[in-house]
């Protein structure tokens, strides 16, 4: 795989730029007229009613108590903090990729309600607290490749999604397994108007097999970077199933249902030509719009700071492969 | 009262033209090397100069509109700066996906235009653009004679296939492409005879 140039230089201060500059960037040009038209059309409240002269309250995370899980740990080099937190796939807030860091810090996730229900033997509730201390919280570092191409390598915390499901034990006949985001249109612009939501029915919805979600490596995430969740990647309870596209691993996580058929999820509703249920990362599939041969890893950096590699299959978490022997992966893609 | 368009205020015209559109570029290249346009500089300045070329572009498309409306041609004489500005900022654009985002994988860029509709479309409008920028001098236009007008009325197919390009290259519904959609056709539709009689006739009685 190659190496990104950034390995060994440690990120200073420096590195990051100072939010109220960036912030200023973005408020300079709109008031010059020149971000395209439907872009004003398109900001939500929360980010025009943005003054100059002060911050927006900011969403506070705290640090997690948590272990580091040696058995994950990639080679790659980790994206920086202040990427992954500022670059999000989040329509609730916006499809503009700086839009879910603008506008989801109001986002109130405390009282939080995670339920497991359907074909579970014990439904659960876990409530806010809970989240954190169910299970022990490890760091898991993985590599988080994007249906657009790009990628990054985030420390995520978190436990693996068996041990949860395993506490409500699923009955013989759960086959599949649904997930649904929270549905708050009030703190979630893109929930209010389709014209911020990407046209979107909400709430967003994801689904694994059963077999896939007890993975060891499927991992429920409760934080990032040895933090909790900041809003914009998905806060206070995300999935992650690192050897599928992002949209996948859906955030912000309200209800977990063992079914008997196979659930919907969100893409593959709106574009069924182009995402289908699997997703699994696969260099030799397409997306009808643009090949998936080779991704940009957003490392650290400006202009110079990504580097294009190749995809590796099952974006290189090899040992999936045999949960798919008998699937024929360009059809079922 | 309509603006007066006298040689001094094209002078003006084409000095604000060119600063604004230099500082932009300027500007933007300055925060992607210094990283300050987010988390993925190269996708953000892919972006930003392709809005520029299809602003730049409306703009040039709404020149003989205005020449027409205010019934004053000189308006005509910023047309070509606007035009080469739109082929600028494509320029641009397409520099920036093959160096920055392929890394000079031109294998890719050669299966991207073949095989991707959108890139394909994209890539057909810069040859275009490319065609009219080359034939734009005032020499060419007396060499080429009555086919200049002929070759440089590809402008409107090029904005249709520009705009196509816009609008495939998102990935679900978003308003903004389609806006800019209404607006071409908008702009082509004062090209059409019985638009313009409609349109610019009255302010034709006016000024009588």
């Amino acid at each position: 795989m190659a190496k990104l140039k950034t390995v060994d230089q440690p990120l200073t201060e420096n590195n990051v730029t100072s939010e109220s500059l960036f912030k200023n960037r973005r408020n300079i040009l709109k008031s010059m007229g020149f971000v395209g038209a439907g872009a004003l059309l398109t900001t939500p409240q929360s980010s025009t009613a943005f003054s100059l002269f002060g911050d927006d309250p900011q969403f506070q995370t705290r640090a997690l108590p948590h272990k580091k899980n040696s058995n994950y740990i990639a080679s790659d080099a980790i994206t920086s903090e202040a990427k992954a937190t500022s670059y999000n796939n989040f329509y609730e807030f916006g499809t503009g990729k700086d839009d879910p860091k603008d506008n989801a810090q109001g986002l109130t996730v405390d009282p939080w309600s995670l339920i497991v229900d359907g074909e579970v033997e014990k439904p659960l509730k876990l409530d806010y607290d809970a989240l954190y201390n169910s299970f022990d919280i490890e760091e898991r570092i993985y590599r988080f490749r994007c249906v657009e191409a790009w990628s990054m390598v985030i420390p995520w915390l978190g436990f693996p999604l068996h041990k949860l499901l395993n506490k409500a034990l699923p009955t013989s006949k759960a086959r599949y397994v649904a997930f649904e985001t929270l549905y708050r249109p009030e703190e979630m612009p893109g929930q209010k108007s389709r014209f911020v939501g990407g046209g979107i029915d909400y709430p967003y919805v994801e689904g694994l097999r059963l077999d896939e979600a007890m993975h060891p490596l499927t991992l429920m995430s409760v934080g990032l970077y040895g933090k909790t969740l900041p809003p914009q990647n998905g806060a206070p309870i995300r999935l992650v199933v690192p050897w599928k596209y992002g949209f996948k691993s859906i955030k912000s996580v309200v209800r977990i249902r063992l079914t008997s058929t196979q659930p919907a999820n969100t893409w593959n509703i709106l574009q069924p030509r182009e995402y289908g249920f699997y997703a699994n990362v696969n260099p030799k599939v397409s997306h009808p719009r643009w090949s998936q041969a080779t991704e940009r890893r957003l490392g650290s950096g400006g202009l110079l700071g990504s580097q294009r590699i190749a995809t590796q299959a099952f974006n290189g978490y090899s040992e999936v492969a045999s949960l798919y022997k008998d699937l024929d992966l360009s059809k079922y893609f | 009262m309509i603006l007066r368009v006298t040689p001094k205020s094209i002078v003006q015209l084409k000095i604000v033209i060119h600063v604004t559109n230099l500082a932009f570029i300027l500007t933007w290249y300055y925060w992607a090397f210094t990283d300050a346009l987010g988390a993925d500089p190269v996708k953000a300045l892919i972006h930003f100069t392709g809005m520029g070329a299809i602003n730049l572009l409306l703009l040039t498309l709404l020149v003989s509109p205005i020449a027409r409306f205010t019934r004053q041609p000189q308006w005509i004489k910023i047309r070509r700066l606007l035009g080469l500005y739109s082929f600028t900022w494509a320029v641009l654009h397409l520099s920036n996906y093959v160096v920055f985002d392929l890394q000079l994988a031109f294998d890719t860029l050669l299966e991207d235009i073949i095989k991707r509709p959108y890139i394909t479309v994209g890539f057909s409008a810069f040859l275009i653009l490319t065609s009219l920028a080359v034939t734009s001098p005032r020499a060419m236009q007396r060499t080429l004679g009555k086919r200049w007008q002929k070759l440089h009325n590809l402008i409107y197919p090029a904005s249709l296939l520009v705009i196509l390009h816009f609008i495939w290259s998102v990935k679900s519904f978003d308003p903004e492409p389609i806006l800019y959609a209404l607006l071409l056709l908008l702009m082509l539709s004062t090209r059409f005879k019985v638009v313009q009689q409609r349109l610019f006739s009255k302010s034709a009685g006016r000024q009588k």
